[in-house]
């Protein structure tokens, strides 16, 4: 499938690495951040970082599509769900500082290296396709990539679903600046899932809590089959 | 366009289970609108399948599933015969669920209506299906709603055990359909059926498609050895249910069997038809023996469906060895009996499946040793099971006769068959087939006799009450079908002539040579011919005048005194012939078969109990080994789990790390 595409001029690609290199911060700060309120707040400044990227690759590339994808972006990552998740955290009544498994330091190190690798592994793709800025990819993977580490140092799991949620953020990220938008009925299944799997965590979670009193998923090992 | 009425009809059935779940409190909506409506549905399929057998093939894109991947339909002489299949019993048998469903306790009858209705629908997408994707989303669409169908009361641990062994099985064949159009695809390069029939592979790949499809196919038409699931999971399930199941689902894996080894494969090793021929034959002797033995009625009709999948399978192998020869025109004989048995099949094993739902909702029995004289409280279903159990029992002038006859007929051409062991070898089978028949026959003799005839066995029996109106008129329909197919022989196989072009480009012609609308004569007059209307006649005339000869000579004179008590001055109905007792000598004869557990009441026991339980040793030698080994090989990746999130988030992200790395490098 190939599309007549304008080539964005110089300016605007500053303004994307720029968004860009935002989103790889909060990926950090996020990483670093040890409460749940903050978190949270991070993650909606993350969803804003995505959406004013996509509206300018949308608006120099000239894709109507991407208008859409924006604005879903705007309405879920940066307004439905961090409302859900403050609604849930009050439900919750867990406002209290994250343990972390691993200190935040070595954390810290750790996603260094990944970010490393990230833009190691992204630069055949980043050949290859035609993208808008080089060092997007790189970007955007470590961004994924940083949410992982921090769905695994995690140990509650409300910050867990935050970095659940920012995964996917990475994920769009690449789509949008790698490949100019995936398929509308891609990214509009994309979006149900999320929509889907943050009810299902909230059901989660309260199942979580009434069993084991606590939202800290340590508490699951006790429930290994033998 | 018919495939647009289909389509849409089916879309239909979706929108009745719909409304079914959104109004599931309003019983009477359900059970007295709703699948009366459903079943008119499908007469109005079954007509437009009808027309559309001979109106060439039709195809249909919806633009539907993933982007760029949309439903390929296709309506071809194949389909449309398995939609009219599908059309003309799930008629009969919405109709009966109306009245049987009504007296359904609890709430889940808005559910049953939508799984069942969704069970409908994807059986014809199954069949319309022209690519692997829509083949397999419909599939499995019809495997997972037939699932929580037969789950419905899944409260009982039984149930819930036959539901998982079902799904397990059916999803290891899915596997492996899946598995053989991937084979064919590989070399056609699409998962279109239109790309697989210019399938050129090599023998080799296109063996290896066969026996892939012959394996999930026939995990779900219950071949041996992967039939365990059929005997627990048709009893489980509601008995419109079963009757849905065991007459029209296993039909759409004799459907995909033809489908693959017919028309999208279509050069034949002439082994591939005899590995066929054995397994149907290993699949029809088994279930006629173990259906013989069995105490649970819907258990024994299971084992009997088995067995007559087995036929069908038989006489797919018998066309397929013909074909491989080039002997079209047997090929023909032989492919014409095995649809025909298809159509029959799902018609008199529905309206048994049907007539256990009665006497089970009736006494709340399935037991045959508690049941027994049912024909004076219950003479509908009576009367309407005898026509089942004598077309399943394979006599005349009813459908399963001629369906079996043919399937002789064509096993007396392979002394032709140039193959010096095969020809030989072939009679065999043919003599097995009539051993087959003559266990059936004693199955239904056993089956209707225990459940309908004699002294009530249980003092609650004479309580039990008739079908009601809308169930009678669904056993009705489908013993009218059973009645029809066998009375009109010629003009079922005129329309099976363009299924059966269609598979092997030769059809079984009837012209006024070898037969005429009164006679069937499948090859020559001279040769063998029947005439089911000559037989019904002679069969409807002696039996009037008996009748008249009783009544009129002896009835007059006949006076009433108490009868000769043998002896015994007290008799109850528990002193009957039970079903254990009737079937002894078989378990005697076959008892290589089984494997049996009995515990015998000693004389002086106060509270005396017999116990006798009869097992199958495959699922000992198969099943239990398999299941063992799989539990060994889970032990040992068992310290992979920790039940920790962030370890097995670990694995994931290290995979994921190793994967990029590797895929840069």
């Amino acid at each position: 499938m190939t599309l007549a595409l304008n080539i964005p001029d110089a300016f605007s690609i500053q303004v994307i690495n720029l968004c860009a290199a935002v989103m790889l911060l909060l990926g950090f700060a996020m990483l670093a951040q040890r409460r749940i309120l903050s978190l949270i707040n991070l993650f909606m400044m993350q969803g804003m970082a995505l959406f004013a990227s996509t509206l300018i690759v949308a608006y120099t590339t000239n894709q109507s599509h991407l208008y859409w994808s924006a604005a879903l972006t705007l309405t879920l990552k940066v307004i439905a769900l961090p409302w859900i998740l403050h609604r849930l955290i009050r439900k919750l009544s867990v406002k209290w500082d994250v343990e972390t498994i691993i200190n935040i330091p070595t954390t810290m190190l750790f996603g260094i290296a990944l970010v490393v690798v990230a833009f190691n592994v992204a630069q055949p793709i980043s050949q290859l396709s035609g993208a808008i800025t080089r060092a997007t990819i790189g970007i955007a993977l470590a961004c994924t990539l940083l949410s992982f580490l921090m769905m695994i140092t995690r140990s509650k799991a409300v910050p867990q679903v935050i970095a659940f949620l920012s995964m996917e953020n990475g994920l769009f990220f690449a789509a949008t600046s790698a490949t100019y938008g995936m398929p509308m009925v891609v990214e509009l299944g994309i979006a149900l899932d999320v929509m889907v799997g943050m009810v299902i965590f909230g059901v989660f979670f309260f199942q979580i809590r009434q069993q084991f009193d606590s939202l800290d998923i340590r508490q699951m090992e006790r429930i290994k089959e033998e | 366009m018919l495939i647009h009425a289909l389509a849409f009809s089916a879309l239909i059935w979706l929108i009745i289970g719909g409304v079914g779940i959104f109004f599931a409190r309003d019983f009477i909506l359900i059970s007295n609108r709703l699948f009366p409506l459903s079943a008119l549905i499908s007469i109005f399929m079954a007509l437009l399948a009808l027309t559309a057998i001979a109106s060439g093939t039709q195809e249909l894109i919806l633009p539907i599933g993933l982007p760029n991947l949309p439903f390929h339909l296709r309506l071809d002489a194949l389909s449309s015969f398995f939609i009219f299949l599908l059309g003309a019993v799930s008629a009969g048998i919405s109709i009966y669920a109306a009245g049987y469903f009504r007296k359904a306790e609890g709430s889940a009858l808005g559910l049953q209506c939508l799984l069942y209705h969704i069970f409908l629908a994807s059986m014809v997408f199954v069949m319309l299906a022209n690519d692997a994707y829509a083949f397999m989303v419909a599939w499995e669409t019809m495997a997972l709603s037939s699932f929580f169908l037969v789950t419905a009361e899944h409260r009982h641990a039984e149930i819930r055990r036959a539901g998982y062994l079902y799904l397990l099985l059916a999803h290891i064949g899915a596997v492996a359909i899946l598995l053989s159009f991937g084979v064919m695809a590989g070399s056609a390069g699409d998962y279109t059926f239109d790309a697989m029939r210019g399938f050129n592979g090599g023998e080799f790949w296109g063996t290896v498609a066969f026996l892939l499809a012959l394996f999930g196919f026939g995990a779900k038409a219950g071949l041996l050895p992967l039939h365990v699931w059929l005997p627990e999971a048709h009893p489980a399930a509601p008995s419109p249910v079963s009757a849905m199941m065991s007459g029209v689902m296993l039909k759409t894996a004799i459907y995909g069997l033809l489908r693959v080894g017919f028309d999208l494969l279509q050069a034949h090793a002439w082994w591939w038809g005899l590995l066929l021929l054995l397994v149907g034959l290993a699949s029809a002797l088994f279930g006629a023996v173990f259906s013989a033995v069995q105490t649970d009625m819907k258990r024994l009709l299971a084992y009997s469906s088995i067995e007559n999948i087995g036929l069908i399978v038989l006489g797919m192998g018998l066309a397929m060895i013909f074909s491989a020869f080039g002997m079209n025109s047997f090929s023909a004989l032989a492919l014409t009996a095995t649809l025909y048995h298809c159509l029959n099949h799902a018609f008199f094993k529905s309206l048994l499946f049907l007539s256990t739902g009665s006497v089970l909702h009736a006494t709340g029995e399935r037991n045959l040793g508690k049941l027994g004289g049912l024909i004076h409280q219950m003479p509908w279903v009576a009367w309407l099971a005898l026509v089942g159990v004598l077309a399943s029992a394979g006599l005349p002038p009813l459908n399963g006769f001629v369906s079996e006859w043919l399937l002789l007929q064509s096993f007396l051409f392979t002394p032709d068959v140039p193959h010096g062991y095969l020809n030989m070898l072939l009679p065999v089978f043919a003599g097995a087939i009539a051993l087959i028949s003559a266990l059936a026959g004693f199955t239904m003799v056993k089956f209707f006799g225990i459940i309908f005839l004699g002294q009530p066995r249980e003092e609650k029996l004479a309580q039990a009450h008739d079908a009601s109106r809308l169930s009678r008129l669904g056993l009705l329909w489908l013993g009218a079908g059973c009645v029809l197919l066998g009375l009109l022989p010629n003009a079922i196989i005129a329309l099976l002539a363009p299924v059966v072009e269609s598979l092997i480009y030769s059809a079984l012609l009837l012209d006024t040579r070898t037969g005429n609308w009164m006679f069937l004569a499948p090859y020559s007059a001279e040769r063998a011919s029947y005439s089911p209307l000559i037989f019904f006649g002679g069969i409807a005339v002696l039996t009037l005048a008996a009748w008249h000869v009783v009544r009129r000579r002896y009835h007059d004179r006949a006076t009433r005194v108490p009868p000769w008590d043998c002896g015994f001055p007290m008799q109850t109905g528990r002193m009957q012939d039970t079903s254990e007792g009737y079937s002894q000598p078989i378990r005697r004869i076959f008892s290589p078969f089984f494997k049996r557990t009995r515990q015998h009441p000693s004389a002086f026991d106060t509270r005396p109990r017999y116990l006798s339980i009869v097992e199958d040793p495959l699922w000992y030698w198969l099943y239990l080994p398999i299941a063992w080994l799989v539990e060994r090989c889970t032990r040992v990746v068992d310290f992979l789990q920790h039940g920790r999130i962030a370890v097995y988030l670990t694995y994931s992200f290290a995979t994921l790390i190793i994967l990029l790395v590797l895929t840069r490098g």
